[in-house]
């Protein structure tokens, strides 16, 4: 893991000090509420319907135990002793005081961790592949380039007071669980036939009210030229990007309006004015980051855990786990261990203090002290021994922790909704708990297979229903809460955005109406389909008809 | 409107000195009005590149900040230093916080119109942070270079 030197250090003190005067010109009543915004905006602090919410950043989705141990104490000093990871890798509080917020980001620093631009208009915490560094698939480890790009960014002075905010996401595998075709820029490094490595560039994805994917606007860029292009990207959208209409801002709209290769010309002659200049980093620098990366101490294992196959044979709870919860490891004898925050009935991303105290020990003990954020609000595991498998599955089943659900129909990405969310025009949890719970018997959920739901209570999208293989939109008509369902969404390598398929749907109906399109997809798959394979197969009517046709 | 300009790292209010400003409009349709002006007013949708070869005869550019939220003159004084070498006065106007000085001066602007701000409050704001981890058109020397200059021993 990246470790901070006096420089990364001294950066996020000096942050804390600022924000910290912030808070007293507030407090004060030096500054009014008007005024304080945009400065506690731009440090990850948001007024929501109850209280404040303060969203902490976790770069690229890694922690280690340490850092889960101080966000554990946080929830329970300064919060309701729980926390909630995000579909961008972050941790948000929903119930800090004020007064208290520069002694949470205090306690934040002394473990490297902080909410810089954790909201604005500025670029965004970076996201990434949550099996990097371990998965067997990967060309390298993303982390590196997301590292360099993070301290690029930050406190960018141009690029500050962006038109909408920024969100990158870099991955390094053909396997896309970073959904880099639905960010502002995504990153894919990759291998060129005559071995030569760097990144296809992708801008102009996003969900929200008007949905994209993504445009290769360079298949390869030579990984030493990434800051100097990603310059170029920024400084065209800084200048081009709308300002006019808050909802035609971000930079997916300039892109589809004049056409990705007008862009693309923009873009480059943009990099061709720059890359000469010093904005790029030198090739030592980029090693001294690269070393924090070097993989763990793997121990030279046999492909196969004797201990690990008899306890499957013997104990079918934790044989569905492994199956369902577990990932190949780049390293003979290791797997990925992912942990699921999506409990039947569950808050999806909720977790209790007790619960992270645990996750960190079992880090600690077993997972080379590492742990992983995922965008789709689960946690992970990277580097667990196949022989420790039972005693990570055990430990993690007493805290509420090994539900084998990833992947499958109640691992459910869902927006906090009007339950916290100022902006949403419904509830969105709830009826993620309800679809759980119809969905709780484990052995119909694992036949049924790989199915994405992703839940939104309002048009912003923050729930990414465009991409769920289903997606439910909540929607306000006259005061009463209805449901828009959505299908053949996807977020992943076969990007794709969902169609509305039909009228909206009451709470209590959305929940049914997943069943009945659950089971026409049961009863019409052919071999391994996956529910989005089916649907791609079949079209949207058959769904459309199953779905409507009894009501 | 107090005016506050940068000298070296520090500020000093400055008292207003007679500028004859013009608009690029009335620039480029040479009316009798540019003949003798010492300041050029670009608006922030212009893209600076088509009027690089008008810089000379000036000694201030001023650029706009409608809405603090509006950053475009952040690229546009970067372009005019770095790119276009302009070595006079670029000057901040419109809705200017303290909070956001620093990066303007790291981005090549060097005279502030600010509002309510004191000069104590903002030389403050400049001693925010000590580094920064990219290079801009302040020319200081980014984090990544301070590392390399380290002692091999660190």
């Amino acid at each position: 893991m990246y470790r901070y030197d006096e420089f990364d250090a001294t950066l996020v003190g000096e942050r804390v000090s600022q924000f910290r005067g912030q808070v007293e010109r507030r407090l004060s009543g030096a500054l009014s509420e008007d005024q304080f915004k945009p400065l506690r905006l731009m440090n990850g602090l948001y007024l929501q319907l109850h209280a404040y919410m303060l969203r902490v950043a976790v770069p690229y989705g890694t922690l280690s135990s340490r850092q889960m141990h101080k966000l554990a104490h946080i929830a329970r000093k300064y919060d309701k002793g729980y926390g909630h990871f995000t579909t961008r890798q972050n941790i948000q509080y929903n119930w800090p005081a004020l007064v208290d917020v520069p002694d949470i980001l205090d306690d934040l620093a002394e473990v490297e961790m902080h909410a810089i631009q954790t909201s604005g208009n500025c670029i965004r915490n970076v996201t990434s592949d949550q099996y990097a560094g371990a998965g067997a698939d990967e060309v390298e480890d993303p982390r590196i380039w997301c590292e360099v790009i993070r301290q690029w960014s930050t406190f960018h002075p141009e690029f500050t007071y962006l038109p909408r905010k920024f969100k990158i996401a870099v991955t390094a595998s053909q396997n896309d669980r970073a959904a880099i075709r639905l960010h502002d820029i995504g990153l894919r490094i990759h291998k060129t036939d005559a071995g030569e490595v760097g990144f296809e560039v992708i801008v102009g994805g996003g969900l929200g009210r008007t949905p994209y994917i993504g445009h290769t606007i360079r298949e390869f860029l030579p990984k030493k030229h990434l800051l100097s292009y990603l310059e170029a990207v920024l400084r065209v959208y800084n200048l081009e990007g709308r300002r006019d209409n808050l909802y035609k801002a971000r930079i997916k709209i300039l892109v589809n309006a004049g056409g990705a290769q007008k862009f693309t010309d923009m873009v480059e002659a943009e990099w061709a004015a720059i890359r000469k200049s010093e904005i790029d980093l030198p090739a030592e620098e980029v090693e001294r980051i690269r070393a924090y990366f070097a993989p763990p101490d793997f121990e030279v294992l046999p492909a196969e855990s004797a201990a690990l196959e008899q306890k499957r044979k013997g104990d079918t709870a934790f044989a569905r786990w492994l199956r369902v919860n577990t990932v190949a490891h780049k390293s003979p004898g290791y797997a990925i261990a992912n942990i699921s925050l999506k409990p039947v009935g569950g808050i999806p991303g909720d977790i209790s203090d007790v619960q992270m105290e645990a996750v960190a020990d079992l880090a600690a003990h077993y997972s080379q002290d590492e742990i992983r954020a995922t965008h789709e609000q689960n946690l992970v595991l990277p580097h667990v021994r196949k022989d420790d498998l039972y005693a990570v599955w055990q430990a993690l089943a007493a805290q509420g922790l090994a539900t084998p659900n990833i992947r499958l129909v109640s691992d459910i990405i869902a927006c906090p909704g009007l339950d916290y969310c100022a902006l949403a025009n419904t509830r969105s949890i709830p009826i993620a708990q309800r679809i759980s719970e119809r969905f709780a018997d484990l052995e119909q959920q694992e036949d049924i297979g790989e199915l994405k739901i992703k839940i939104s209570g309002c048009i912003n999208a923050c729930g990414h229903h465009h991409v769920g293989h289903i997606g439910i939109l909540g929607v306000d008509k006259k005061g009463e809460e209805f449901y828009q369902i959505t299908l053949g969404g996807s977020g992943a390598e076969d990007a794709s955005l969902g169609e509305i398929v039909g009228r909206g749907l009451s709470s209590g109906d959305a929940v049914g109406a997943v069943e009945k399109l659950v089971d026409y997809y049961r009863e019409n798959r052919q071999d391994n389909e996956r529910f989005i394979d089916t649907y791609r197969r079949l079209g949207a009517d058959p769904f459309k008809e199953a779905l409507y046709a009894a009501a | 409107m107090p005016l506050l300009k940068l000298f070296g790292s520090d500020f000093v209010p400055t008292l207003e000195e007679p500028l004859r400003e013009v608009s690029l409009a009335d620039w480029r349709a040479k009316t009798q009005a540019q003949a003798d002006a010492t300041a050029l007013v670009i608006e922030n949708d212009i893209n600076v590149e088509k009027v690089a070869e008008d810089l000379a005869g000036f000694r201030v550019i001023i650029l706009m900040f409608p809405t603090f939220k509006d950053g475009r003159a952040y690229s546009q004084a970067r372009l005019l230093r770095e790119r276009f070498g302009f070595t006079g006065e670029i000057r901040a106007r419109g809705d200017i916080l303290r909070d956001q000085v620093l990066f303007m001066v790291r981005c090549g602007f060097d005279a502030f119109e600010l509002a309510g701000d004191d000069a104590a409050a903002v030389r403050a704001a400049l001693a925010d942070f000590s580094f920064a981890y990219q290079p801009a058109a302040d020319h200081i020397e980014p984090v990544w270079r301070r590392r390399l200059d380290r002692p091999a021993a660190a």
